[in-house]
């Protein structure tokens, strides 16, 4: 085997196991790689013959052998974004949408499919997550593909889509009065007496790794080159430290060339353990009690939160956060100017993207890519009072004419003469 | 102040098996001092070489973060139930 689990911290080996947590010394495990070895399989060429999917990178994500993917997972679009860039003042500006990634519509998708080929090795029947909702879609729907049983644990308080886009595959859904971080220990718990595959408690380094496949794809989609800034929104803190991995592993591997990528970190204010650390100076986070509508950002305690800021500290990044009210007008203004619909998570991104280019700290010639990591259409909510039910009217061209007065206080244009 | 501990699976070898210990501290630090007294293995655990609490573990006061509740500073109350659970991040290469 290519990979196996080792101590972040320690370096102690612990082979290949559901486990993540090195019992030395209770640090946290990650998987790491024969990277020599890799070096002559993995080529630009290689992965170009691949399916259009996450799974042309197989060969740097912790795959059992023979593994058979079930899903078209990833390689979502890569675009340009010019009439957001034009509002920001900037002019090289991408969006990598996970709005519309298989089969859940987030990026999170990417790492379940990771972590069930893995539960699926380990022999286990039940998946299970503690989750803010993209997750708990994504499990409840790749378990049912791959034929796993699947628990599912939420806080009570979450939007009804996500609620339903995890009932609607049968999974057994857990709500817990309480907090994303009081669902989390008691999931840690949990997993500590069941003999689960708990996709971000047991099997997380290997789920973790998933999250690579937004760098790899960001780097390939860029004509195998590196960006000077990435934008990435931060719950748990995981996904910004496996961009900078997947990138860092470009590097070593000779499939790019080296550039000391920035990462800026996005919170919601009203969660931002992190970019408060950030801003303050702090290598390690103060908990919060969570208080946004960006509820799948909605982690006072973030696991990673001590990785996240050596990662954004590492090329002189930056992290900041935006209230309630800015992430509805910025799910609003990625909507009017680009035509993607992007859930409070992606407003977040979003907003702190136009606070940093108004900070210079990126400049209008970068190029920069922010995530869109999930789908509007699971916090239509966040919405609400935005749009006012307007009265129908009768079929009548006639009472069109009448409305088009009264709504748009014009005068008509004269009518063609035929 | 009698208090008890619940001691997560990975570090029950560490504790004659014992999944739940009773101690008497007021505080954080005199809970890991008794803890260290009892089992004198486990001290590594949960403190570093400088004797601040490793950064990956948590600790819980009725389940509520013991941080939120004033940390070292909080006075134990009788009967308070501690969690020692591992925070568990996905680090970073």
């Amino acid at each position: 085997m290519h990979y196996e689990l080792r101590c972040r911290e320690c370096g102690k080996s612990w082979g290949n196991q559901p486990r993540s947590i090195c019992d030395d010394c209770f640090s946290p495990l990650e998987v790491s790689y024969d990277y020599d070895a890799l070096r002559w399989q993995v080529t630009r060429d290689q992965i170009a013959q691949g399916p259009p999917s996450m799974w042309r990178y197989s060969g740097l994500l912790p795959l059992p052998e023979n593994f058979q993917p079930s899903l078209p997972t990833g390689f979502t679009p890569l675009f340009r974004a010019p009439r957001l860039a034009e509002q920001f003042g900037a002019k090289n500006l991408y969006i990598k949408n996970d709005a519309v990634c298989l089969p859940t519509l987030s990026f999170k998708d990417r790492v379940v499919a990771v972590a069930l080929a893995q539960a699926r090795e380990f022999g286990f029947e039940v998946v299970s997550c503690s989750s803010t909702g993209n997750l708990a879609n994504s499990v409840a729907a790749q378990a049912a593909r791959d034929g796993f049983r699947s628990w599912i644990f939420i806080p009570a308080d979450l939007e009804p889509a996500k609620i339903i886009g995890t009932q609607v595959f049968g999974a057994r859904l857990v709500r817990i009065a309480g907090s994303y971080d009081q669902v989390n220990r008691l999931c840690s718990q949990i997993a500590d007496e069941h003999q689960w595959g708990f996709v971000n408690v047991n099997l997380r380094p290997y789920y973790a790794e998933g999250s690579k496949t937004v760098g790899f794809e960001i780097a390939e989609q860029l004509g195998w080159e590196l960006p000077d800034n990435v934008v990435v929104p931060m719950a748990g803190g995981s996904l910004i430290t496996k961009i900078k991995k997947a990138f860092d592993e470009l590097i070593a591997l000779g499939l790019v060339d080296p550039k000391p990528v920035r990462f800026f970190g996005a919170q919601a204010t009203g969660c931002s353990p992190i970019s408060s650390a950030v801003k303050a100076g702090n290598a390690e986070i103060d908990p919060q009690k969570p208080a946004t509508i960006a509820r799948s950002l909605a982690i006072g305690n973030p696991a990673d939160g001590h990785y996240a800021i050596k990662t954004i500290k590492a090329n002189g990044g930056w992290a900041e956060d935006v209230s309630d009210p800015e992430i509805v007008e910025s799910i609003q203004l990625l909507a009017e100017t680009e035509g993607i619909f992007t859930e409070t998570a992606g407003g977040v991104t979003v907003g702190c993207t136009r606070k940093l280019y108004r900070q210079d700290r990126i400049l209008p010639d970068e190029t920069t890519v922010i995530c869109i990591t999930g789908n509007g259409l699971k916090t239509t909510d966040a919405l609400t009072g935005k749009y006012e039910a307007e009265e129908p009217i009768p079929p009548k061209i006639s009472e069109f004419d009448k409305y088009l007065e009264r709504t748009l206080d014009i005068d008509l244009p004269e009518t063609v003469e035929a | 102040m009698t208090i008890t501990v619940q001691i997560p699976t990975a570090l029950r070898r560490l504790t004659s098996g014992s999944a739940c210990v009773t101690c008497a501290a007021a505080n954080l630090n005199e809970l890991f001092s008794a803890l260290d007294q009892q089992f004198p293995d486990l001290r590594p655990h949960l403190r570093d070489e400088s004797g601040q609490i490793r950064r990956f573990l948590n600790v819980y006061v009725n389940e509520e973060d013991i941080r939120f509740l004033g940390g070292g500073a909080y006075a134990f109350q009788e009967g308070d139930e501690v969690l020692l659970v591992p925070s568990i991040a996905g680090g970073l290469s």
